[in-house]
Formats: structure tokens, sequence, C-alpha cells
């Protein structure tokens, strides 16, 4: 929630007002929202991008990979594909709000956008067909788990490219390692480079014969059999075709993802393992030269756990339970009642009493957390944990309204 | 087969252990692997696509592929696919060129980058040949998530789809008869009580079904948070946090109760949210599949300590 600067521009900030998510949703063009699983990405990006679309009268997509069911039906993306689809009016409507810009919404098809991207780099019509209905290729495109991470900062730059957005906001794959979708350019590129691949569209009989890279072929032939290299083989001599288009197409990628007009918002909780990752996270960014716009802090437990008056009331409640009840069951009703019980009443503050320390513990371990925090951004938000679910644009508000500071 | 009891998960001698991100996966396959060792079994628990955060589960130095004894009967290890190819040729090919270690990582690298469901292979390969090699009694992996776990399960059929000949061709056979074997192999699915988790385990439970021919042994239910109040007393506490009955408590201890109710409140309420979802998954996972309650650890969350309290619940909750 509080916007703070980072203490290293602490005294050229002084003048400048501070950066807020507000401003950051203003002047980038692409936001990327990343982070450990089960953090809240999705909603956040959801819900930034919402706010945007309310408070800017921009037109603003959001780009998410896997969002839970009930949140897909509230932004209108009830089947997969890579359409993408305004929310309606009516769902804005039903959460009391009159968007000043507009909303869209498009969700992740990894198979789809590969086959796309074929479509696009094929030089002929036979070697496309020849590609996609390749065996490899589908399990590639389908099952290789690094292409998830490229196709979709590919996705976005094709989105990007299109001109049809004033800001996009993506919500990234849950990927093995964080940072793996930044590199998928770069490893693309390198892999269509790369001798192994040069050697692999060398005509079969030629390779035996080279001494150099004999015993390469002897070890892959006895593992995988000579028919399977086979097809291997030619599987990447389709490929070559369109090495070109797919090494400069994964260059713009990469110079997208640097490009000024984008900024990062990683996002984590407060629990120790997700955070470690985030800073990790947040720490490469800058190493890479990526602008590190915002850390979101979700599901941060309310400030009320953290007071030392809080916890002496509690211990109070529970040294004094008994005689507190005796004295609160009139006011509750009387002793043979059942509201006025002075045993239950007494496990009730007993219990309340509990439940309050217990939270305590996980609250000042959180604020320890916050408060070893390794990257200080210009903009950290914090937002505090929600006691339902969150799938439906009301509720997207009110989580957009606290990151919005 | 719907007739047959399942196989208590601890007789089992090859368990995954997966789950959606931030659901404690990690902390559910330490503590099983602690919890067997601790039944007398030799266990070896192996991290894969690990980011090296097991070790400090035990609170252990750095751990290599080649395993080390991190507890009493308990030895742990991390997978490393270039280095289970080399033991791979070496022990069961006899490849006349092992030694020269340039050809072997050329040789995988391609394997790695170009031919699908080889890094999986070597991997549910090695596993496979823990068990086989009968020198544990059970093998516990931390598995890649919910989005990956399918894929590795499923490489040795997506193989045998793709490779008909040739020596990983003889070999996948006999690792999917010891993974089909309900007996020998099962999966423990980490979730919370929470809207994602729950959706992705539902979905997994489908997928491991038609993709694999490995058994969901069971559902960890992690982090339950306790229930606070039984039905009157619940009446009792919304009397109790009344503006009027709120006023006289503070003036009988002389402070401020609001934010110790305010946070019992949230409590029932996250609770109260939470089993809404626990009702999805029960329904949503077959009723032969056991689902296994954690509580929620109000502790600080991290090394041998929690990890010695998570075994204890799963202990209590196998019957133990």
């Amino acid at each position: 929630m509080a916007a703070r600067p980072s203490g290293a521009k602490k005294d050229k900030a002084a003048d400048a007002p501070a950066p807020t998510m507000d401003s950051l949703l203003a002047t980038k063009e692409i936001v990327v929202a990343c982070g450990p699983g089960g953090v809240g990405k999705t909603t956040t990006a959801a819900a930034s991008a919402l706010m945007a679309a309310i408070n800017h009268g921009s037109k603003v997509l959001v780009l998410t990979v896997d969002p839970a069911k009930r949140l897909a039906n509230a932004l209108g993306l009830d089947g997969i594909g890579n359409t993408e689809h305004k929310v309606p009016a009516s769902a804005f409507e039903a959460a009391g709000v009159r968007p000043r810009g507009e909303l869209w919404a498009a969700m992740l098809d990894t198979k789809e956008s590969w086959d796309s991207l074929i479509r696009q780099h094929a030089p002929d019509e036979q070697t496309r067909d020849e590609i996609l209905a390749n065996p490899l290729y589908q399990n590639i495109a389908g099952r290789f788990i690094q292409s998830h991470d490229y196709i979709a900062m590919e996705r976005l730059y094709e989105i990007h490219s299109a001109g049809e957005y004033d800001l996009i906001v993506v919500d990234t794959p849950p990927t093995r390692n964080a940072l793996d979708f930044l590199d998928a350019p770069e490893r693309l590129a390198d892999f269509f480079s790369s001798r192994l691949l040069r050697w692999l569209i060398v005509p079969y009989r030629s390779k035996l014969i080279n001494v150099a890279t004999k015993p390469f072929y002897q070890i892959s032939d006895r593992i995988l059999g000579t028919e399977f290299m086979g097809d291997i083989s030619e599987f990447f001599i389709l490929f070559q075709t369109m090495y070109d288009g797919f090494v400069e197409r994964s260059k713009a990628v990469g110079r997208l993802l640097s490009d000024r007009r984008t900024t990062f918002v990683v996002v984590s909780t407060l629990e120790a393992t997700p955070l470690r990752e985030a800073e990790f996270f947040a720490e490469q960014l800058t190493e890479r030269k990526l602008h590190l716009g915002a850390i979101v802090l979700n599901k941060v437990l309310p400030d009320y756990l953290q007071g030392r008056d809080g916890a002496k009331v509690a211990e109070t409640l529970k040294d004094r339970a008994e005689d507190l009840a005796a004295e609160l069951s009139p006011v509750l009703g009387s002793a043979d009642t059942e509201l006025g019980d002075p045993a239950q009443i007494a496990r009730v503050l007993t219990e309340v009493a509990d439940s309050y320390l217990n939270f305590q513990v996980v609250a000042l371990c959180e604020m320890e957390e916050r408060a070893s925090l390794a990257v200080v951004p210009d903009v950290l938000a914090t937002v505090p944990f929600f006691d339902t679910d969150i799938y439906d644009l009301a509720g997207l508000l009110r989580l957009g309204e606290q990151i919005w500071g | 087969m719907a007739t047959d009891p399942m196989t208590p998960l601890l007789d089992r001698k090859l368990v995954f252990v997966t789950g959606k991100g931030g659901t404690g996966k990690t902390t559910v396959a330490s503590a099983l692997a602690l919890l067997a060792a601790a039944q007398g079994k030799r266990v070896l628990i192996c991290e894969v696509d690990g980011k090296g955060e097991l070790a400090g589960y035990y609170e252990a130095p750095p751990m290599a592929f080649k395993e080390k004894e991190v507890q009493p009967g308990l030895f742990a290890m991390t997978m490393d696919t270039e280095a289970s190819l080399r033991e791979y040729l070496k022990l069961q090919l006899h490849i006349p060129i092992v030694g020269r270690i340039g050809p072997v990582a050329k040789a995988f690298d391609f394997l790695a980058a170009a031919a699908p469901g080889v890094r999986e292979i070597l991997t549910v390969g090695k596993l496979c040949f823990e068990v086989r090699d009968n020198k544990w009694d059970m093998v516990v992996v931390d598995a890649p998530a919910t989005g990956h776990i399918v894929g590795q399960l499923a490489a040795p059929q997506a193989v045998n789809g793709l490779v008909r000949v040739g020596l990983i061709r003889n070999q996948t056979d006999w690792m999917l008869e010891m993974l089909s074997d309900p007996a020998i192999t099962g999966l423990l699915a980490v979730c919370t009580p929470e809207e994602m988790p729950v959706s992705e385990t539902i979905e997994l439970a489908t997928r491991v079904r038609e993709e694999t021919t490995v058994e969901l042994a069971g559902v960890v239910v992690n982090r339950v948070l306790p229930e606070l109040f039984g039905r009157n007393e619940e009446a009792v506490f919304d009397a109790l946090a009344a503006p009027g009955p709120l006023e006289e408590l503070d003036g009988l201890i002389g402070g401020d109760a609001g934010p110790v109710l305010e946070a019992a409140r949230l409590a029932v309420t996250m609770r109260r949210t939470r089993s809404t979802h626990l009702e999805r998954l029960r329904e949503g996972i077959d009723p032969d599949v056991p689902l296994l309650y954690l509580p929620y650890l109000f502790t600080k969350s991290h090394g041998l300590r929690t990890t010695r309290q998570v075994a204890g619940s799963l202990g209590e909750e196998l019957g133990l």
C-alpha cells in the first residue's frame, strides 16, 4: 500500500512525487507480473489491468496463462483459445463501477500459438504441413516445457506489435524456475544456432564418416535407435528452413522485454520460501538491466495482529476466562440459557485468545520478513489477506484498490 | 480393481510427491521420508528439479547426485540427468567410449534439448533402478509441480510411442511395469484448501488416470485451519462481539478486546471459505483415494523442526 522511494534514490527523488502503481500503469505499455507459484500472480495482473482500465481511460489487455475457472468466467473467457475478449459492460455494472477505458482479456493457448508461429515462418505450404504433422513437433509444442515460457513472451510481442492496446498486463506461466521465461528467447536462438543442430541436419551417411562426431552418433544411435535418429534429423532439416525468421523474432522478443516501456512487477507473499524466490528474481531483473517497477506483497495478515496490546489482552482473556465469563453471563443472557452459560463463555474467550496468539506468531514472522526485504523497489504494495476468494470484478476491484495505493 | 483395498502409502516402494507451487510439496515429501525412516525403513529421498531447498528441511549440507545419509536410515540425493545418463551408460549398456566425457556430454545436450521425453526418462529411469536394486525399502520423490508431473510420469509411454527400437526402448517396458503396479508405485498430491490448488488437484487426478499408469495413492490437504467454535459457541461469540457486551468486556479487562475478537472472526471466515473448497475436493476425487489432513502450523515455518512436526501429523493421519 505504501509507496516509498528506494533508499539510494531518496535525495534525488525528494522533489518529484514518489511513483505509485497508478503512475507506473499510466506510463508503461507492458507490465509483466512474475514471481513464485501460488502467490496470486494472476489475480494481481487482472486487478492491475482493471484499475488501469477504470482510472486511465485506456484500452487495456490482460493476458493470462491459467486463471481459476470462476475468474476466467468473470473476464468473459469461457473457452480456451487465443482470442481477445472485451470484458462486458454488465460485469462492470455488477461491480458497481463505470470504466473510463476498456478492459480486454485473453488466455494463452500454447499449442495454438506454436502453430501460428510455424504458419508464419514456414517458407512454403508443404514444409508447413509437414512440420505441423510431425509427431516430434507435436510433442515439442504440447509438452516441451521450455516452449511454454517462450511462447508466452512471443504472444506478448505479437500483441504489442499489433498496436491495439495502450497497456498489456501479462501473467507469466508457472515455471520450474521463475527466470526461465526471461531466458527463453535467447535459449531458443542459441538452440537454432548450435553446432549440434548443424550436425543433426547433415545427411546421415556422412555423419558416420566424420571422425570427430562419430562417437556422438554411435551413442545416440544405440540409445535411441537409428530410425528415431532419422526422424529427428528429418524434423530439424524441416525446422532449419525457419531458422532466420525464428532467430530474428526471438531477438526482437528479447529487446521488447528490456525496452523502457516494459516493466516487471514481482508478486509474492510474506512467507519465507516464496519471498526468497521473489527476492532472487528481483535481483536478477536488476542484474539484467530490466525494469523492476514494483513488488506486490499479497495475503498479508492485518496489522492489528502485530500489536503488543492485543497480545496482552489475549493473555488476560485466557488467564481470567472464568471470572470474566461470570461477569459477562448476565450481559449475554442468564446462567441457564445457552448464551449465558458461563462455562461456554469461558471456553469461547479462551479459544478466541489462543487463536489471536497463534496468528500473531505468523503476523510477526511476516513483519520480520518485510523488514528484511533485500530489494527495495520504487513501489512496494501490500495487499491484506482477503478472507474470501476473488472470483469476480468486484473482488478484483477490492484487490486493485489496495495495490493502487 | 475398485474392490481391492488400496496399498497403504508406507507399503509402497516408490512414491512421487507433487503439488501446486506454494502448497508445501517439499515439506510433505521430506516429512513422509522422515516418517518412513522413523518406522525403521531404509529410505531414499530424491529432489527432482529442485533449487537445492530439500537439504534445508533436514538441516543438512547441500546435496549431490550421490546419496548421503541425512537422518538415521534416511538418505537424500538430488537428480542430475546428465549424471544419470552417464551412470546408465556405464552400468547398463557397457558402452565402450564411456570415460570420454566430451561425447557423452554432447550426446546428453542433444538428447535433452531435442528429443522430447528423454530428460524425463533419465529421471524416472534412475528412480526405477534404485527401486529395482532393492537397496531401499522406500524411495520418496520430491517430484515436479502439478503442471509438470504428468509429463514426467507419462514419459515411458511417450518414448515408447516415438522410439520403436534402440536401448531406451528396451528399458521403458520394465519401467512401465513398475510404475503401473499400485503395490509398488503411487502418486501423492499435496494441496491446500484454496480455490486454485483444489481445482488443480482435481484436474491432476483426472489426467493421472487418463494419461499415466500410476495410481493416485492419496491427497494431502495441507494447512487446514482448526475449527474454533462449535455451533453454540459461535452464537456466544457473536453475542459477545456485539457493541454492548464488547464494551462491557473492554471495561472488565481495562483494554481493547476488539482486535482479538476481529482476529477470531477472520479465522472463522477463513475456515469457512476453505471448507467449501474441501467439499469440492472430496467430491472431485475418487472416494477410494484417502485424503490426509495436516494442520496449519502457527510456528516458524522451516527447518527440521517443522519437518518433524509434519511427519508427526502425517503419522497420526496414517493411523501409526
